[in-house]
């Protein structure tokens, strides 16, 4: 794929004026990762530049530079004109920087007054702060930027998102911020919140702010951005103006790949029941969960956020009681009442959260894998180190893991390769049964490939998989059957064959078809 | 872009990078060694009387009992919990050995009810901090009450004394010329210590609990049963420290070892384990004892009077809680800069 090309065909037309920000050069790295190397931005007043990139490509360390929370390694950071050092998070707010997040960091116990004019608050002759004044001036934004039904007085945890991040924009506003980043703003938004954001950005616009625009939506990119960025492991892939790049041009420079084919092509040998689950209920949970999964397949488990899928595979995986039912495991009869027991009984939990379920941070990689093991790697209880780098190398190899080192801290790793040591961990005890919890969130799309294919070798050898997700792709490309859950019970359960992401999400939200 | 960006190739991982001998060089313990260093050549200056062999043996008797108890406790601290109790368990557990000989119990049964109630005390933080899910600081707070509490009940201003004469050697007996039974128990136990914490799967899994209590649980640790037993053991040794100084002292009062928790704990934290747990090793914290043996031993040679050690005690405590904490940032902000 020829990038190059296509960075120097951008065109010279519709540059409105000088940048007002423009970084070159930038390099940063932290041990053992590259996290940027020699990358470019630019920002021009009264435009939406959308950066682009899968997880891990360097976005995130972007931002925290632009904000001042790291230095770059090398290059320099120009803003209108004159180079600057952002060497504190207060070096950014004075070069008129501001950053509103996908979870924002504001105040919850602060007034949105309050959380608007932190750090220059108005202040009466006194020395003191104006609360009038500050209360007044902070309606008069709000009521500027069409948010006049925020309450100045209310407390900022009682706002939802959507208002909380017009209170992070109004704050942006009232610092008369030039450079407003937005990192993943609509995450957690509706459709229509989205528009209210989005015509907010448009008077931001009109206002001459110059955006950093951070979405991993397609959709949302085109309609708010008028430049693009794209980055890939830590550089500058591409940009230019989205009016001359098609979709699927800059999807190829995220990935440096067709994106086709991402799920592996596989023949499913389905065998005799390996774990049936029957009236298994939680006092509050769930409630009835009865399902059956077989040697040699892949049960996905769809349903909305709070449907109750990770508490039930939490209960099936012992951590959490049941109040009813019953299991049994290759015939025979399980009642795990610790994580310990499920283990030991050849069931293992891939968990949702990584980094508090998932990974020891603090402790080396090969300590992670051999974890769950001990029992196997040490001899009447005392270690064993080479038993144990044996073990680590031997999973964490056959998952091609990105480290330096095994002793390095698991938590150095990027999300997919943490992923993959908890993987590792796992295949080290020998399971018969793993439970994948969103094995894929919050990774890159090269992990993800890898944590695919690995799915799929799994059941090749006669493991059985259950794979909670909420992608549908995922769960169409994955899956042998479907469970759909829905409000802690299981609505409907469909053989993947011609199963399409229509009635999957009618079934979960509950909408007749 | 070519293929080879696609299909991974798979590589070999080294087992490890760093360089042994330069992070022996850089670690924590080698600072400590050399505080141990400084503060014996400084003593020897300070009193002609500090380099004699019986003047070293005697020192020793000033960080042996509480090193014992120092030993669990780093164990403790590093799986994430603490127990403040431990002096408290010290007075309960002289009072009824006091009591016991007073009715004319032999040393066996003497020792016998002296570990025992360390051990029982233990069991019952333990239970309340694993069973209920209490936060240990509160608990053992509240137990560290009910326990010299107890003592005081019984004793009043009371002391016990009468202890059978064979009763005398754990704290006053020498095992082979200057090396006393006390040095002898603090040194087999730091070695056993040593063993358990650095050397066993059961080590490896107080490590995981420190660092990530859920994720250890996720990964089939019973975090419960782990934290009970390290519970037990710090109230084992506390029950062992309890023989050692009553026997030393020869008499039992309420207020017997009155703020060794602190101590303990200072050692603990000066030994190089973090507050915070997840991190910390024996031999760290056998360094710190030798050095808070040293300093108030020479303090001490030098008639600086107890008051005096315990502001001392206590500045330690917050030099080396606040030490690692500077030392990372400033550490951070040289890797950011």
């Amino acid at each position: 794929m020829d990038t190059k090309a296509h960075t120097t065909q951008t065109p010279m037309r519709d540059h409105p004026a000088t940048p007002r920000l423009t970084l070159a050069g930038v390099t940063k790295t932290f041990p053992g990762v590259r996290a940027l190397h020699n990358v470019g931005l630019s920002l021009y007043p009264g435009q939406v530049t959308a950066l682009i990139g899968e997880n891990g490509a360097g976005k995130s360390t972007l931002v925290k530079i632009l904000t001042g929370i790291y230095r770059p390694d090398a290059g320099t950071i120009t803003v209108d004109g004159r180079q600057v050092s952002l060497a504190s998070a207060h070096d950014a707010f004075e070069q008129g920087i501001t950053a509103i997040h996908q979870e924002t960091v504001l105040f919850d116990d602060l007034s949105v007054a309050e959380n608007i004019f932190l750090g220059h608050a108005p202040r009466t002759r006194f020395g003191t702060i104006d609360w009038r004044a500050m209360r007044s001036r902070a309606a008069e934004v709000l009521k500027g930027m069409g948010a006049a039904h925020i309450d100045p007085d209310a407390r900022l945890k009682d706002l939802g998102i959507a208002n909380k991040h017009l209170v992070a924009v109004a704050r942006a506003m009232s610092i008369d911020a030039q450079i407003v980043i937005m990192d993943e703003p609509t995450a957690a938004l509706s459709a229509k919140e989205i528009e209210d954001l989005f015509e907010l950005i448009d008077l931001l616009k009109r206002e001459g702010k110059a955006i950093l625009f951070i979405s991993h939506k397609f959709d949302e990119i085109y309609r708010i951005a008028e430049r693009y960025t794209v980055f890939r492991d830590g550089e500058m892939v591409g940009e230019g103006l989205l009016a001359d790049a098609s979709q699927n041009e800059i999807v190829k420079m995220m990935v440096g790949r067709a994106v086709d084919h991402i799920f592996p092509e596989r023949q499913p040998q389905i065998g005799a029941p390996m774990l049936s689950v029957s009236d298994l209920s939680h006092p509050t949970e769930f409630d009835g969960i009865s399902f059956e999964l077989r040697k040699g397949e892949i049960l996905g488990f769809y349903g909305l956020v709070g449907a109750g899928r990770s508490e039930l595979m939490h209960a099936v995986f012992g951590i959490t009681r049941t109040s009813r039912g019953t299991m049994t495991l290759d015939g025979a009869p399980v009642a795990p009442r610790s994580a310990a027991e499920a283990i030991e009984a050849g069931v293992v939990y891939v968990p949702e959260e990584r980094g508090k379920q998932g990974v020891v941070i603090g402790m080396p990689i090969f300590k992670n894998v051999s974890l769950p093991s001990l029992k196997r790697t040490s001899k009447s209880g005392v270690l064993q180190l080479k038993e144990e780098f044996g073990l680590a190398r031997k999973y964490t190899e056959r998952l091609d893991l990105r480290a330096s080192s095994l002793s390095q801290d698991v938590g150095t790793l990027s999300g997919g390769n943490q992923q993959k040591v908890v993987i590792a961990k796992w295949l080290a005890t020998d399971p018969k049964v793993i439970i994948l919890d969103e094995p894929t969130k919050g990774i890159d799309i090269g992990s993800k490939a890898a944590v695919h294919a690995f799915m799929a070798e799994l059941v090749e050898q006669g493991l059985s998989v259950i794979m909670v997700s909420s992608e549908l792709p995922e769960i169409l490309g994955m899956s042998d059957r479907v469970v759909v859950m829905r409000e802690g019970r299981i609505a409907a359960v469909y053989d993947n064959k011609g199963l399409d992401a229509v009635t999957l999400v009618q079934t979960a939200a509950g909408i007749a078809a | 872009m070519s293929a080879t960006d696609i299909t991974p190739t798979p590589r070999r991982i080294p087992d490890r990078l760093d360089k042994p001998f330069r992070s022996a060089i850089l670690s924590w313990e080698a600072l400590l060694v050399a505080v141990a260093v400084t503060i014996f050549i400084v003593n020897s200056f300070a009193s002609p009387y500090f380099l004699d062999v019986w003047s070293l043996s005697d020192l020793t008797f000033n960080f042996t009992e509480k090193g014992l108890i120092a030993l669990a406790m780093a164990l403790l601290i590093i799986s994430g919990e603490i127990d403040l109790s431990v002096a408290a368990i010290i007075a309960l557990a002289s009072t009824l050995m006091g009591m016991a000989a007073q009715v004319g119990v032999d040393t066996p049964g003497v020792l016998l009810i002296g570990v025992g109630t360390g051990l029982v005390c233990g069991a019952f933080n333990g239970l309340l901090v694993t069973g209920l899910g209490l936060p240990s600081i509160v608990v053992t707070i509240g137990t560290m009450s009910l326990f010299r509490g107890t003592a005081f009940i019984i004793l009043g201003d009371q002391a016990y004394k009468g202890y059978p004469a064979s009763f005398a050697f754990f704290g006053q007996g020498y095992v082979w010329w200057v090396f006393s039974f006390e040095l002898a128990l603090f040194a087999i136990a730091a070695v056993v210590y040593w063993f358990v914490l650095h050397r066993t799967s059961f080590g490896r899994r107080i490590f995981a609990i420190g660092n990530n209590a859920v994720a250890a649980q996720f990964s089939g640790v019973r975090v419960g049963r782990i934290k009970f037993i390290l519970f037990c053991l710090t109230g084992l040794m506390s029950g062992i420290a309890a023989v050692l100084i009553t026997s030393r002292l020869g008499s039992t009062r309420p207020s017997i070892a009155q703020g060794y928790e602190l101590e303990v704990i200072t050692m603990v934290v000066l030994g190089g384990v973090s507050i915070l747990g997840g991190a910390g090793s024996i031999l760290g914290v056998v360094l710190a004892a030798l050095i808070m043996g040293l300093v108030t031993f020479g303090l001490g040679l030098l008639n600086v009077p107890g008051i005096v050690m315990s502001i001392f005690i206590g500045l330690l405590l917050i030099m080396v809680i606040a030490l690692p904490i500077l030392w990372d940032r400033f550490g951070r902000r040289r890797r950011l800069a």
